[in-house]
């Protein structure tokens, strides 16, 4: 790092600046939650309540779509893990015939606009004479899921000694103990964080999810009709800042983790 | 008497690389046996061959006379001290050492007990609830080789184990290890590319060269009489030149003459001092005998001759050998 | 001791099963990518070819049927001034956004990788993440807040006597609009928001990894500090810019929401697909349409790769 700690003026405005750009949008977020004002945006507020809060609790179409979502980026989620994992182990640690293409075709549902996948996606489902379900939801989620396990995932385990798995069955570890004891552990804070990723993407995808959902709502089909044809702002409000909230633990959680980590890596310089 | 590890025409490639290359070779049951070689040279596949981590392309390995081609690496009672000492870096020291016993389903008390007695062994006792990370690569070393050792194997495989310790280290490990092999009376397999370390530590050593085994034999064998060209000059340095030129046999044949074996001598041949570097106990002198150019080292108590001097030197007929005609 | 040099096999299947992949590592590796290939090499890939397959067919203009019959006519039809318009407006906007997030994103990136010690590292840390997990819509939304006519960004420019300026950058043809939540440049500000996080971090992980040394070096030689940022510090941090743009520039050219809830209603190539899949029912004319960011993005992956943008992700 820069000896010279003095920071250009110009930068430090220009990047504290960039700062409150991000910030401040979600910062509002919070405030509207508690305005009085139902058919506008008016800013300031006119005044400040509890009240929707209440109203949203009340809300069954709400709660509904929540738990669509959970239960679809749960599963979502598992399916990415094992194939994402799978996918890496194969990926980095040997060498065959057709390895770049796989990790071509593992980011190719991510680099893709997601409308592509949607529409290739619902052309399959009707091909396959798959009816739509929370399971051509979830399979259209973990398509996207997989990249970024897998990118977590192989990432450590080139990382990861090739001599770590020989030096378990040179001491007598079948493949599943050295999965089990080695591997695993080894690679476990990556499948977490890739875990989390996934779950956070499938949380939040709404453009393949219109494309797989039949006549559910997930959370985010739920929002984008408000946004579309708002029905009720003071209850879009509150759902907006329930879900703000609901993503900033892992984000805080996220980072006291990765600073554990830099912790101990200073400690062994 | 059954050979600890025997190879019969094993081959290992890989793709059209032949890593290893049709060999032969019995390694003895106790003995410390060393392979030598420069890097690509086989060695290192040839240890992965009875560690099981690679399955030969052709041929036979046996260990203990029993069949080992096709049996998975955690099946076999044979033991290995990697070259990174492939420490598991989530487990501290004692779990490290209790691995082996662990997968093979020993209880954690017996284990542990295991483990400690191990380690002390290796001069480590008490460094059981440290991490990997937080030892030097001394300490690491011997945790690995207490790691491999606490399985009890019938060979223990050591992957250029003190490459990456310093040079003080290193020769104090040497003694070590050779000890430590004496009192157990087991078969030590030790892969280095550095000859120093393989003629002062291994009963036999082999040679390798391009996936084929060159020569083995005793240190002295291998250093005395090297059959080829390749191993008078990978063992030691050696002035390779044809036979006559020494007195020692027709022109279609190839000597090797070791520097230290030149000497000077008033009697002996006229030869001109080309370059001469001091090397503390000896020097080496560059020299030039007609149109043949020698190697020699000389006790640096002597008079020193400076370049372009015309100096007389000789060698006992003896230290002289002749090696076959395929060098 | 007494145990031989080769112990027997362990019972039970899964055990032998394991022992066999040993032994066949191809096919061990074949069985790990089994499902990503049968799944996305064939159904996905699958359909995806079958979905480009359609722009080779037309649709009859009078019964609505898809006529199956390789043709170019629907590609002819992409260029009718209407069609082409939408490819237009979404590249130049793909692009605008992707310049404006690389110069909004260096300065945060830069200050964050190099300067931001303690506090500030959290908080920037935090500033960074926090809209990158953010649900999408719900930063859509917040920008709907901001933007509306009677929201915050107009009483700011209220209260600082400044709405002269406001209402001329409305008043300027073609992105202006009657607000910003109506306009191509309220378009433009929430495109970058939303791919913003998508810019800083990669450049941030180019910056990082730059060794001090490397810029000690630098001035050692002579460099001033303008030489060294320019000639050693920005080639470096080139690859993680271009990495960055692949994500705000692919995004930008597929997304269909954003124009739709904040914008002049005008189309752009993710809004027609959408619309020629569904109510047009013109599905050789929105496949002909997705294969435009997609020839765009592989022309632009291509160059990417050249530039070794890759190892910056």
């Amino acid at each position: 790092m820069h000896s010279d700690t003095r920071t250009p003026l110009p930068l430090k405005i220009a990047a504290i600046g960039g700062l409150v750009f991000l910030l401040a949008p979600i910062a509002l977020i919070f405030v509207y939650a508690f305005t009085t004002e139902e058919k506008s945006f008016q800013w300031p507020p006119p005044g400040l309540t509890l009240k929707w809060f209440g109203v949203t609790m009340g809300r069954a179409d709400v709660w509904e779509a929540l738990f669509l979502s959970l239960r679809v980026a749960a599963i979502s989620t598992a399916i990415a893990l094992v194939l994402g994992t799978m996918t890496a182990a194969a990926v980095a640690r040997t060498r065959f015939f057709g390895r770049e293409t796989i990790s071509l075709l593992v980011i190719l549902p991510i680099a893709l606009p997601g409308i592509i996948t949607g529409i290739s996606l619902r052309s399959a489902f009707s091909l396959l004479d798959i009816p739509f379900s929370t399971w051509t939801i979830v399979l259209g989620h973990a398509t996207f899921c997989i990249v970024v396990v897998y990118n977590n995932a192989v990432a450590r385990f080139r990382r990861t000694s090739g001599a770590l798995i020989e030096a378990a069955m040179d001491l007598g570890a079948d493949g599943l103990q050295t999965f089990r004891l080695v591997i695993l552990p080894n690679i476990g804070t990556a499948l977490l964080a890739g875990g989390m990723l996934a779950f956070a993407l499938s949380f939040d995808e709404v453009i393949v999810t219109t494309f797989t959902a039949g006549n559910q709502s997930t959370l985010p089909i739920w929002m984008l009709e408000e946004l579309i044809r708002p029905r009720q702002r003071p209850v879009t409000n509150v759902v907006a800042m329930l879900v703000v909230l609901v993503t900033v633990f892992p984000i805080l959680a996220a980072y006291w983790l990765t600073k554990e980590g830099e912790h101990t890596e200073g400690a062994e310089k | 008497m059954t050979e600890a590890v025997s190879f019969r025409g094993v081959s290992r490639y890989f793709g059209s690389v032949r890593a290893v290359d049709g060999v032969d070779l019995d390694i003895r049951d106790g003995e410390f046996f060393a392979m030598l070689g420069p890097s690509g040279s086989g060695k290192t596949t040839c240890l992965r061959l009875i560690a099981g981590f690679e399955q030969p392309t052709a041929g036979d390995i046996k260990i203990y006379g029993e069949q080992a081609a096709g049996v998975p690496p955690y099946r076999r009672n044979v033991n290995t001290v990697f070259q990174s000492y492939a420490l598991f870096p989530h487990m501290n020291v004692r779990d490290n050492v209790a691995f082996g016993l662990r997968v093979k389903g020993a209880g954690k008390p017996e284990r542990h007990k295991a483990a400690e007695d191990a380690l002390a062994m290796v001069e480590l006792a008490g460094f059981g609830d440290r991490r990997a990370g937080e030892l030097s690569g001394g300490q690491r070393q011997r945790v690995a080789l207490a790691r491999a050792l606490v399985n009890k194997p019938k060979v223990l495989l050591l992957d250029e184990p003190l490459g990456a310790l310093d040079l003080k280290l290193r020769e104090q490990m040497q003694e070590e290890l050779r000890s430590l092999q004496r009192a157990l009376g087991l078969t030590f397999v030790f892969v280095t590319h550095d000859q120093d370390e393989a003629l002062s530590m291994a009963d036999r050593v082999a040679v390798f060269a391009n996936g084929k085994m060159q020569q083995v034999g005793t240190a002295e064998d291998i250093y005395r009489r090297p059959n080829s060209r390749f191993v008078a000059d990978f063992v030691g340095s050696s002035n390779v030149v044809p036979a006559d030129f020494v007195g020692a046999g027709p022109h279609d044949r190839w000597a090797s003459l070791r520097p230290e074996d030149i000497r000077l001598d008033p009697l002996g041949h006229e030869a001109v001092v080309t370059s001469r570097a001091f090397h503390g106990r000896v020097i080496k002198l560059g020299l030039k005998l007609g149109n043949q150019s020698l190697t020699a080292l000389i006790p640096a108590t002597e008079t020193l001759p400076q370049p372009g001097d015309k100096v007389r030197v000789g060698w006992d007929r003896a230290r002289v050998h002749v090696m076959g005609n395929g060098a | 001791m007494s145990a031989g040099a080769i112990l027997p096999a362990r019972g039970g299947l899964a055990p032998r099963l394991l022992d066999w992949m040993m032994r066949h590592p191809a096919m061990f590796t074949f069985l790990l990518v089994l499902p990503i290939v049968l799944w996305l090499g064939i159904v996905y890939i699958g359909s995806l070819i079958a979905l480009l397959m359609q722009s080779f067919f037309s649709i009859d203009e009078f019964s609505g049927v898809v006529k199956h019959e390789f043709t170019l006519s629907t590609y002819a039809e992409l260029l009718r001034p209407a069609n082409f318009d939408i490819i237009l407006r979404t590249v130049v906007m793909a692009a605008a956004v992707t310049l404006a997030s690389a110069a909004i994103a260096f300065p945060i990136a830069y200050y964050a990788a190099r300067y931001a010690k303690g506090k500030w590292k959290a908080l920037f840390y935090i500033g960074i993440m926090l809209p990158l997990w953010s649900s999408y819509l719900v930063k859509v939304y917040a920008w709907k807040l901001v933007l509306a006519k009677e929201g915050i960004l107009t009483w700011i420019f209220e209260k600082l006597h400044l709405m002269w300026l406001l209402d001329g950058l409305l008043a300027l043809p073609v992105v202006g609009g009657n607000s910003l939540s109506v306009s191509y440049l309220g378009t433009f500000i929430v495109f970058i928001y939303i791919w913003l996080p998508y810019m800083i971090i990669p450049v941030q992980a180019a910056l990082e990894r730059v060794p001090g040394a490397m810029m000690e070096a630098a001035s050692d030689l002579g460099a001033t500090p303008g030489q060294s940022f320019r000639m050693v510090l920005f080639p470096l941090a080139l690859p993680g810019i271009v990495a960055g743009s692949i994500f705000t520039f692919a995004l930008t050219l597929g997304d269909y929401i954003i124009p739709q809830i904040i914008g002049s209603g005008r189309l752009f190539i993710g809004q027609a697909v959408y619309v020629q899949q569904g109510t047009a029912g013109n599905i050789p004319l929105a496949a002909a349409f997705t294969v435009v960011p997609i020839v765009i993005m592989g022309v632009y992956l291509w160059g990417a790769r050249k530039m070794g943008a890759f190892d910056a992700l």
